[in-house]
């Protein structure tokens, strides 16, 4: 027996006697960790953390299982010192789901607890600001539960009986007594109706409060950035309360890119959602099938042949690269050197995403992986040239980024000592990939928990010690290179053979069950929460996001900085939007 | 001697004789022309993204591509100062109140592309809640680039089809029309467009009889 395996069942030892009734193992097939009563689980998240060392709260979901009634949140606990997940779950009836809210325990459930109430009006009791996150306030339903259907509902799930096999096309906008995407509860008068503006004050914006007692009387004003701001990397707005130039309160507003991926993904076949992943995290296409694809191999049970793994790891990490490449130029963007450092960094990238439309036909929206492989080999020029880039180009282009930026006194002034994040508000935010790694937590999941063939290459977790946004800029830094190492290893190491395990497939028949894929992508911990019950289309297809999440550390950044320094620290975190709303 | 106007002079008007020593220093043509050749080299988009085509738009405005070769280098940041709106990216209903109000701030002549699926009619995301499919239920259009999301090159070319159309129109057509604000939808329990406001009364009226029709039948059931 395993070193591993002894320490995972004293846990489970000692949380079953610690917890006699209210909590129970997972006994369902396919599902796994444990099932705890609601009025305990505050009680056995503060164990988790401070006996067992969980300190680290990855994903707060929930899931609607309409035929039996119930509503379900999970969560997934892991160590910063790295390991496998905790997987534990409350269960609640479906009409009023109640449930005690884990931000006193772990801060970074906020925002994802607030998604649950969003979409799945599952009520978090003891949360500082249960309120809409994604959608607004006043929107009618809440759209993720099982039996709410939008205006352009169609059936329950693909392909549909309409268009296949018969091919019977229409438009759906001509089923719409609008003809448009929208439907209005019975007996509603817009005339009557009144927004809920209970913090109208807030979004206004410019609404003065004046503050007491202090020796000099000042007024702090609202500003409001976005979300049309060049600034903020797509449509996201910030809620700034300013006192004089510093920023007293942040308040994050999001959800202006909702897109609706998780109930498209529920309507989908499996593998339809692929194409789907491309479009969260745009940037970075490869890693989102990366991740999604390992979350339905854990169901479906197959491996990758050999060469597919190679081919995986390194067009994953030509993603990290090209990521991180736009990262910094628009993070230098941001910071005022406009456009020139992007024009450097943009040049790379198109070299890269050249070898990406190579391989799968199409420059950002890739749609290459499959589960059980990947779609297509690489032809040989391809490889040719993903060679010359890895051993030749992108080495001397980082050195030269590196030569002209990281000492560059302008950078150094304006970034060092901005933005600061302690090493333990980070794990407590839950604050993944290089935003964690830059405040010297050295935690990489592709180290602390290997998927794929990672566990063969040889690099360095990159780690800097003082979290600030000159950190995180260096940080990509050090991931171009440690990412083109593994390349280099990989592209010297991939044996000949087939890309795909079996016949490739469109319909995939796949056993209930849980599962939770993740990676480490260019912005963090991705994870995909799938459930299925054993039908063509997921039950359950949840996206743990790293922008959307490491988004609750920005209040914590900017508090005590100066307004211009906001707009710095957002491009330190580097979020895209498409993953952000999802 | 040839007093005929070379073709490819774009701005000489034909039938003027411009004696030889003047050709290459004088030009003879109508305001029109002139004014038109004007605004569509200089066409400045709005720098403004919402989803993925953003990215490419960015890509576009780089080095490789480069549209600053046709007079659109200038991406402004505020509408007052922009004259193409490029609509990037997946229309939310969340989003589309501030499309709609930025349109209006932009000041005439203005022109709207729809750039890739999703502007241009939903794309892979029309059956969502939160999606509006398509910019055109709301704003004019003039370009839709087809693609998911359209190649640097193809934007390009929906921004050059955009001169063609600058090209043909005239100084009395641009001026003589109002300048049309459109109403700014509002967020209600789904989005509402101000000028619908009596279809959705009479149609929450009529599902409202529905329902208490179906239940005064399952309670006599």
């Amino acid at each position: 027996m395993s070193e591993q395996t002894v320490m995972l069942q004293n846990e489970e030892e000692l949380l079953l006697s610690r917890f006699p009734e209210a909590v129970k193992k997972d006994e369902r097939k396919g599902y796994e960790g444990y099932v705890v009563e609601a009025k305990a689980l505050r009680d056995f998240a503060t164990t988790l953390r401070d006996k067992l060392g969980y300190d680290y709260l990855s994903s707060v979901t929930g899931v609607d299982y309409l035929p039996e009634g119930k509503m379900e949140v999970v969560y997934h606990a892991y160590k910063t010192t790295g390991g496998p997940a905790l997987v534990f779950k409350v269960q609640v009836p479906r009409e009023n789901p109640v449930v005690p809210s884990l931000v006193p325990v772990y801060p970074g459930a906020d925002f994802q607890e607030r998604e649950a109430w969003d979409l799945l009006g599952i009520k978090f009791e003891g949360h500082p600001n249960l309120k809409r996150i994604l959608l607004w306030e006043g929107f009618e339903g809440f759209p993720l539960r099982k039996d709410w259907r939008e205006p352009y509902f169609e059936e329950e799930h693909k392909p549909y009986k309409s268009r296949f096999p018969e091919g019977k096309f229409f438009r759906i906008e001509d089923r719409n007594p609008f003809g448009k995407n929208v439907d209005y509860p019975a007996g509603f008068d817009p005339d009557k109706w009144i927004p809920d503006n209970s913090n109208a004050l807030i979004y206004e914006g410019l609404g003065r409060v004046e503050r007491a007692g202090d020796d000099l009387p000042t007024e702090q004003i609202v500003v409001n950035l976005g979300p049309q701001h060049p600034s903020t990397h797509g449509v996201f707005r910030m809620v700034v309360t300013l006192d004089g130039e510093t920023v007293v309160d942040l308040e994050p507003v999001m959800g202006y890119l909702h897109r609706n991926h998780e109930k498209i993904g529920e309507r989908n076949t499996w593998l339809m959602n692929m194409p789907f992943t491309d479009r969260l995290d745009y940037l970075a296409p490869m890693s989102n099938n990366f991740g999604y694809a390992l979350a339905v191999e854990k169901l479906l049970g197959t491996k990758p042949p050999e060469r597919a793994e190679y081919i995986r790891v390194i067009m994953a990490e030509l993603t990290r690269i090209q990521n991180h490449l736009f990262a910094i130029g628009m993070f230098l963007n941001d910071m005022g050197a406009f456009f020139t450092p992007s024009l450097y960094a943009i040049e790379e990238r198109e070299l890269i995403l050249d070898v990406f439309e190579a391989v799968a036909g199409s420059r950002m929206m890739v749609n290459y992986f499959r589960f059980g492989g990947v779609a297509r080999d690489i032809p040989e020029d391809v490889m040719k040239k993903i060679h010359a880039l890895a051993f030749e180009r992108l080495p001397r282009r980082v050195d030269e980024l590196d030569r002209y930026l990281t000492g560059s006194e302008i950078v150094r002034v304006r970034s060092e000592g901005t933005g600061v994040l302690t090493a333990e508000q980070a794990i407590a935010l839950s604050a993944a990939g290089p935003v964690l790694r830059a405040s010297g937590v050295p935690y990489d999941v592709r180290r602390a928990d290997p998927y794929g063939i990672y566990d063969r290459f040889d690099f360095d977790v990159a780690v800097r010690y003082h979290g600030d946004v000159y950190d995180r800029y260096l940080i990509r830094i050090d991931e171009i290179r440690q990412s083109l190492r593994i390349i280099q290893q990989a592209l010297q190491q991939i044996p000949a053979g087939p890309v795909l395990a079996g016949k490739p497939q469109y319909q995939f028949r796949v056993p209930p069950g849980e599962s939770y894929g993740r990676v480490e992508g260019p912005k963090g911990e991705l994870g995909f929460y799938v459930v299925s019950n054993g039908k063509g289309n997921p039950w359950r297809y949840h996206v743990r996001a790293p922008s959307f999440i490491n988004l609750t550390a920005l209040a914590e950044m900017t508090r005590g900085q100066k307004v211009g320094d906001v707009v710095i620290i957002l491009g330190s975190i580097d979020i895209v939007l498409g993953e952000t709303d999802r | 001697m040839s007093t005929k106007p070379k073709k490819d002079e774009g701005l000489n008007s034909p039938q003027y004789d411009i004696p030889e020593e003047l050709q290459n220093t004088v030009t003879i043509t109508t305001l029109d022309k002139i004014y038109n050749w004007g605004r569509r080299n200089s066409l400045w988009p709005m720098m403004f993204g919402l989803a993925c085509c953003a990215i490419e738009m960015i890509c576009t405005a780089a080095a490789r591509f480069d549209f600053s070769r046709f007079g659109m280098e200038v991406m402004r940041p505020s509408p007052r100062q922009s004259d193409v709106m490029v609509v990037a990216g997946t229309v939310t209903k969340k989003m589309v109140p501030q499309i709609v109000r930025l349109y209006n701030q932009m000041a005439s002549p203005k022109y709207v592309v729809a750039m890739g699926a999703c502007a241009s009619g939903g794309g892979p995301f029309k059956e969502g809640y939160n999606v509006v499919s398509g910019i055109d239920k709301y704003l004019p259009v003039d370009v839709y680039i087809p693609g998911c999301p359209p190649t640097p090159q193809a934007l390009i070319y929906g921004l050059m089809k955009l001169q063609q159309k600058v090209d043909r129109q005239t100084i009395k057509e641009i001026y003589s029309r109002p300048d049309e604000m459109i109403p700014v939808p509002v967020l209600g329990p789904d989005i509402m467009d101000p000028r619908e406001y009596d279809r959705i009364r009479a149609y929450t009226r009529q599902k409202a009889e529905q329902e208490a029709a179906a239940a005064a039948d399952t309670a006599q059931a």
